[in-house]
């Protein structure tokens, strides 16, 4: 395999194209506390990317950097080939960037349905006059985005649990249901903070097989933090390894698992 | 055994997201609407039973107006989860709204003039609303509240608001829809109750759809949790000032009746005071927050509640008026407090229950 090449093809076959997210020298600070410093990594077309590292080592926040909660004081971030100019959450959203949550954050008062139909908003464009009205746009435009989100429903197998509200719901279900309402809006970067956490071995089983569908069957884009090592090292491609608040691996996962730095930071080495 | 969706097969979204899936409530809805448009207005007319004026203005006309009212301030707290307690100052907006738009303009439809009063009521409601991005829960209901004492001070103060009168006071000058009189001291009791009828049952129909599609599912969103919003592409202040222009468009509408069609004449301080801000939070907070049924069910309650204790009370128990109305507010703060306890999500959630329940019956399970 030839890293620096445009576009390869995996073992299993699945093409991996150019990088689609590109972070330069990323630095990111809290007052007195880096959180990440000087951290550069790119996210090709197709692949699977994780972000592991230990407790602490900057990864959630770097994928709060990517989706706008924070800003970085330093570095770029270059997305589909353009240099991305300082935005709001929202703003990046319409962009094509989903994401979930570590804790889940579902919409609580909703039904299954009306949550994932929610992952549609920014597909939706009838305006509140149409809306009021409903007969005509709206209700055209709410029966063409209902279909997609049934296709949704239908991959993630969660039919019988459509008109339950999400409060109601085992825990991982609600994953599953927030992975849903990232899906429905068909991004073009899929971020998953954490999306085995918590589970069982079976529910882990579950949600690896849903990343590795969603990748494979629509070749969406996954950046993802995980800390289950077997899982991570399963299905990504390459992997970045973090820690405190610094790049110290990045790579295929045989390469990770042989860097001597990641065996460090993860088993622990005696400074002197 | 009836109420059921077993054997009624929806085919397509249209039909699986209908108001009312099961026919049972569908012919309960077209039975109430017979009985509200056809019945009601035909006993009113005749005058069945002596005192259609009573009926129409101790119950009907105040219950068509506070559930337009609390459908409004529903959107804001019960939909998109911003506390508000500047409601009364939104109606008086309304109100003189109204007012200035009738004496301004005094060929212009009635039905005009209250729509653009609610136009007028959204602009400024969605003013107010600015501070909802900064602040959240209740340091925005004290900010709202400034609202309410503002708006008040506002049009008791100057005196362009109610056309320089020496009583401070503006009263309704009389209009017509199709040559029937439904404002003024000569209007009838059916003229006026079909209007706001009419009024309640668009309103509710435009609120029913801006709720179930994409806007009030991104309200919802905003307000179960407004970070996963965010990421989903929702944005945050547009999304909130929509709800604050709906809901006031909708209040301000109200507000308008109010005056209008209802008191006929207003002196602001007294006809929309805090109180009114607090009695509309309860309606929409007995009935049911985000539920469109419940706001109507919660002012049908606020409004029925204080007139049958007082029939009781005077009328069936003989005693003396003032000691009734002092054991009206007794009786009223008890039945919040307990209802609150007993059911925080209002009647419309023990009508929920009381549905889920049918479905089943005669089984338990």
């Amino acid at each position: 395999m030839n890293a620096t090449a445009e576009s390869y093809v995996t073992a299993d076959g699945r093409t991996i194209g150019a990088p689609v997210m590109e972070m330069k020298n990323i630095t990111l600070k809290f007052g007195g506390v880096t959180a990440i410093s000087d951290i550069s990594f790119d996210i090709r077309e197709g692949e699977i990317r994780a972000i592991i590292g230990p407790n602490g080592a900057g990864k959630s926040s770097m994928l709060n950097v990517i989706n706008g909660f924070y800003h970085p004081q330093e570095g770029e971030i270059w997305f589909h080939g353009e240099k991305r100019k300082p935005m709001k959450p929202y703003q990046i959203a319409q962009q094509g960037i989903a994401r979930t949550f570590q804790n889940i954050a579902l919409f609580k008062g909703m039904s299954t349905l009306d949550n994932i139909m929610t992952g549609r908003f920014t597909h939706m464009k009838t305006n509140m006059l149409m809306q009021a009205i409903w007969k005509g746009p709206a209700e055209r435009e709410e029966n063409l985005n209902r279909e997609i989100v049934e296709h949704v429903i239908d991959f993630l197998e969660i039919q019988a649990i459509r008109k339950t509200p999400v409060g109601r719901l085992p825990y991982g279900l609600q994953k599953r249901v927030e992975l849903g309402r990232a899906l429905a809006a068909q991004p073009k970067l899929l971020l998953l903070d954490e999306p085995m956490a918590g589970m069982n071995v079976e529910e882990k089983e579950d949600m690896s097989r849903f990343i590795l569908d969603v990748n494979d069957e629509f070749g969406t884009t996954i950046a993802l933090i995980e800390h289950d090592m077997g899982v991570v090292m399963d299905i990504s491609d390459r992997v970045v390894v973090l820690d405190y608040g610094k790049k110290i691996g990045d790579g295929t996962p045989d390469e990770v698992r042989n860097n001597q730095d990641v065996i460090d930071a993860y088993l622990g080495v005696a400074h002197d | 055994m009836f109420y059921r969706e077993a054997g009624d097969y929806k085919k397509t979204y249209a039909e699986d997201t209908q108001t009312f899936p099961i026919k049972l409530d569908r012919m309960g809805y077209y039975a109430i609407l017979a009985i509200a448009l056809i019945v009601i207005p035909v006993m009113l007319a005749n005058d069945v039973g002596g005192g259609a004026n009573y009926w129409a203005n101790a119950i009907l006309l105040p219950f068509l107006i506070w559930a337009i009212a609390s459908i409004g301030l529903n959107v804001l707290v019960g939909y998109c989860g911003q506390l508000s307690l500047g409601s009364g100052g939104f109606m008086a907006v309304g109100a003189y709204a109204s007012y200035k738009l009738m004496t301004s303009f005094p060929d212009l439809n009635i039905v005009f003039v209250v729509i653009l009063s609610g136009i007028v009521t959204a602009l400024v409601g969605i003013m107010f609303g600015l501070p909802s991005l900064r602040i959240k829960g209740f340091y925005l209901a004290v900010a709202t509240l400034a609202a309410q004492f503002f708006l008040v001070w506002m049009f008791n103060k100057v005196p362009w608001f109610y056309n320089y009168s020496a009583s401070g006071q503006i009263s309704s000058p009389t209009r017509t829809i199709f040559g029937f009189e439904v404002t003024g001291a000569t209007a009838t009791p059916e003229a006026r109750y079909l209007f706001c009828l009419a009024l309640l049952i668009a309103l509710a129909w435009v609120a029913h759809n801006l709720t179930r599609g994409r806007i009030g599912r991104s309200w919802m969103a905003i307000r179960d949790m407004d970070i996963a919003a965010e990421i989903i592409g929702v944005a945050p202040l547009r999304t909130k000032l929509s709800a604050f222009g709906v809901s006031s468009f909708f209040v301000g509408i109200a507000g308008a009746l109010f005056f209008s069609v209802y008191l006929g004449a207003v002196e602001v301080g007294e006809a929309f005071g805090i109180q009114k801000s607090f009695l509309l939070l309860f309606m929409i907070i007995i009935g049911g927050l985000g539920s469109i049924f419940g706001s109507i069910i919660g002012a049908a309650f606020m409004v029925l509640m204080p007139v049958l204790l007082k029939n009781i009370m005077v009328g069936q128990l003989g005693w003396a008026t003032d000691i009734a109305a002092h054991f009206e507010f007794v009786i009223v703060g008890a039945l919040i407090i307990i209802f609150l306890i007993l059911e925080p999500h209002g009647i419309a959630q023990l009508w929920r229950l009381l549905k889920e329940k049918l479905r089943l019956w005669p089984f338990p399970h």
